[in-house]
Parts: C-alpha cells; structure tokens; sequence
C-alpha cells in the first residue's frame, strides 16, 4: 500500500562506445558519452522517514502514522499524523478530517483540518473545510471555502520559584523602609 | 468574533482579522456564482448569466455552495462588491440570506461601481493590509447587473438598522449598513 521513495537511485549503466580505429577501447575501462553521475549517497535527508501514497493509489479509510507522509493518489476517510507532516501533492485529492503537526497542499482538500503548527495552502490548491491552526499561510491563486480558527500556542508556564527567604531583621537594626514593608505585611 | 469575507481566502486578510483573534469565514463568492451560472463549457455569455440566475434549479445549487450558514452566524460581513452581478430577484433573496445570517448590531460593507457609462466596469480582489489600507488587485471587468444609487441601495437594505453611503475616489460608492 505505502510506497517509500527510494533513498538511493541505482547508478546508471555506463554506455560504451564502439571502438574506433583512430581510438581503441581500453580493457576494463567503461568509456560513455554521456556524463557520469557521482556515486555519491544522497545527502536529501528531507525525504527520509516519509510514506508516499502514489498517483495511482486510492485508499478509504483511516490513515494513522508516526511519520511524514505525502499524498498524490486519493484519500477518503481519516489521517492522524499528531506530531508529523502532511502533504498533499498536486496531484493528491484528500476527502477527509486531518489532524497534524504541519500540512501543506498543493492538490485538493475537502474536509476540516487542525494542525498544531502550520499549514500552507500553495498556489493553485483546492482547501474546503474549516480550519483549526497556529499559523497560516495561503499563496496567491489558491482557493479557500472555508473558516480559519488560529489558536494560539500557548506559553509554557514558569516554573514554580521557590519563596525567597526573607532576611532576617533584628529589632534595633531594622530601617525605616524596612520596617514600614513589615508592617505591610499580613500576620 | 466571526467575520464572513466574500473576498476569497488571501493572506493579508487572513492575517489581519485572525490577529485580532476574530474567526474568519473565507469564500470567493464571485467565482461561486460563475461556477453556477457561467457554467456551460463555452462560458455563459453576460446575458444567459444573468438568464440563469433566475432558474430555480441552478438558484438552488446556488445556495447550496454559498450562503449556506445558520441564522445569527456572523459578526460582520465584507461582501466588497459581489452584489452588482447579482439579478433580480437573486439579489433580494441574497441580502435577506445576509440580514439572517448576521447577528444584530452586526455590519456589513459593500462596495458599488457608480459610473454609469461603463458596461463592463473593473473587479478587484480585496485585501485587508492595515487599519488604513485596504490592496485593490485587478482581476477583470465584467457586466454588472444594474448600476445602484442612493435610493436603490436604501431600498436593498431597507431591513437594515442604517446604511451610510461614502464616495471614494476610484469611482466607488462604499456602503456600511448595520444591522
């Protein structure tokens, strides 16, 4: 069901040339045309731990995942990503309730989406629901029906501090300011 | 508080209502109405777009689209200048779908096209940048259904609490009606 994009393409095959007359093949050295790409890894590391429902993909249901997953084929149901991002490609058609971290879309949406972060809604997307979310961003030329709540984060609480100890005054040491504050406070 | 915004969805807007921690209904209530009544394959010439706001089938899909909200829904309204391409008697039952949708004290702007010797007169796209600027992007012109004075406007809004009337400089007449 899940496609995983591939982490490493496999090398292309090097193409030999015939030889010529005026310039003989080498043994054991592949010679081509065309240029070779390095060997190198890939280094995208964006792509790693992401699930990717492919163009061809039509799935019902309910999608429940602890990874980043992106959407090109067709959804009908639920998706819960809670800490993770969702994305649904140009060619992604999304009829649900979503819950994420993060969502992006650049295909079409329709159902209520709540996202703890952020969502973007790219040029030439499709949005039609009402929308729960700390931050929004909409491009130019994208369609939205719909209401936008923007709930606010909130701030992490201090932690508790500990009562400073109050010093100690003797009677005949005491200021004036001092004890005119003792005098403030409740016994 | 809830604000209902007939713009379609932009983020200047967007950003200025939700920072007042206001909720924002966003629809693009011109391209509704062309989805409706403008859709053959050919697109409808302005005439059958107008014809066709009076076929009680489409009129219903219509409302199913847009303005489908409960009574007392909204706080304000920016319907910017969607009402000119509106015919009779679309237009009458568009307003009172309005006047029950919003709460009372609630206020609604509109803007109407006062040159009457323009047939196909300018749409924009509105966006709400600041307290003071609100960014005009041109999107096309078109026919609008009828050109509105004062006394057309008092008489759509007659169930309104108070319509004001302001002329801006681009050849607008701003209306702010309470409710």
């Amino acid at each position: 069901m899940w496609n995983r994009r591939k982490e490493e393409e496999p090398a292309p095959k090097p193409t030999s040339v015939p030889p010529t007359v005026s310039q003989p093949a080498k043994e054991g050295i592949p010679m081509s045309t065309q240029p070779t790409r390095p060997l190198e890894p890939r280094t995208d590391t964006t792509r790693g731990g992401v699930a990717i429902l492919g163009k061809s993909v039509i799935l019902k249901g309910q999608i429940y995942g602890r990874e980043d997953v992106t959407i090109d084929g067709e959804v009908e149901g639920t998706v819960e990503l809670q800490e993770h991002r969702l994305t649904v490609g140009p060619t992604g058609k999304v009829v649900a309730t979503i819950k994420a971290r993060e969502i992006v879309v650049l295909g079409t949406v329709q159902g209520n989406i709540e996202t703890r972060e952020k969502i973007e809604i790219r040029k030439d997307a499709k949005v039609v629901g009402d929308i729960r979310t700390a931050r929004i961003v909409i491009e130019d030329g994208a369609f939205f029906k719909g209401s936008i709540d923007i709930v606010r984060a909130e701030a992490p609480k201090p932690a508790a501090v500990p009562p400073k100890p109050q010093p100690v005054a003797s009677a005949g040491t005491q200021s004036p300011a001092a004890a005119a504050s003792a005098g403030d406070v409740k016994r | 508080m809830a604000i209902l915004d007939f713009a379609g969805a932009s983020q200047a807007t967007v950003s200025f209502v939700t920072n007042y921690g206001h909720r924002l209904y966003s629809d693009d209530f011109v391209r509704q109405l062309d989805r409706v009544f403008r859709s053959s394959p050919a697109g409808a010439s302005d005439a059958e777009f107008f014809e066709n706001q009076t076929n009680p089938a489409l009129v219903s899909d219509f409302f199913e689209l847009a303005l489908n909200f409960d009574d007392g829904s909204f706080d304000g309204a920016l319907v910017w200048d969607s009402l000119q391409f509106l015919s009779s008697p679309l237009l009458q039952t568009v307003v009172a779908k309005l006047h029950r949708m919003l709460r009372p004290g609630a206020s609604l702007l509109a803007l109407f096209h006062t040159d009457e010797r323009i047939e196909n007169i300018p749409t924009y796209a509105y966006r709400i940048h600041d307290k003071r600027t609100i960014q005009m992007v041109s999107r096309s012109h078109r026919k609008p259904a009828q050109i509105f004075n004062n006394r057309n406007l008092e008489k759509l809004f007659q169930d309104f609490q108070s319509v004001k009337f302001f002329l801006t400089r681009d050849r607008l007449r701003e209306v702010i009606v309470r409710r």
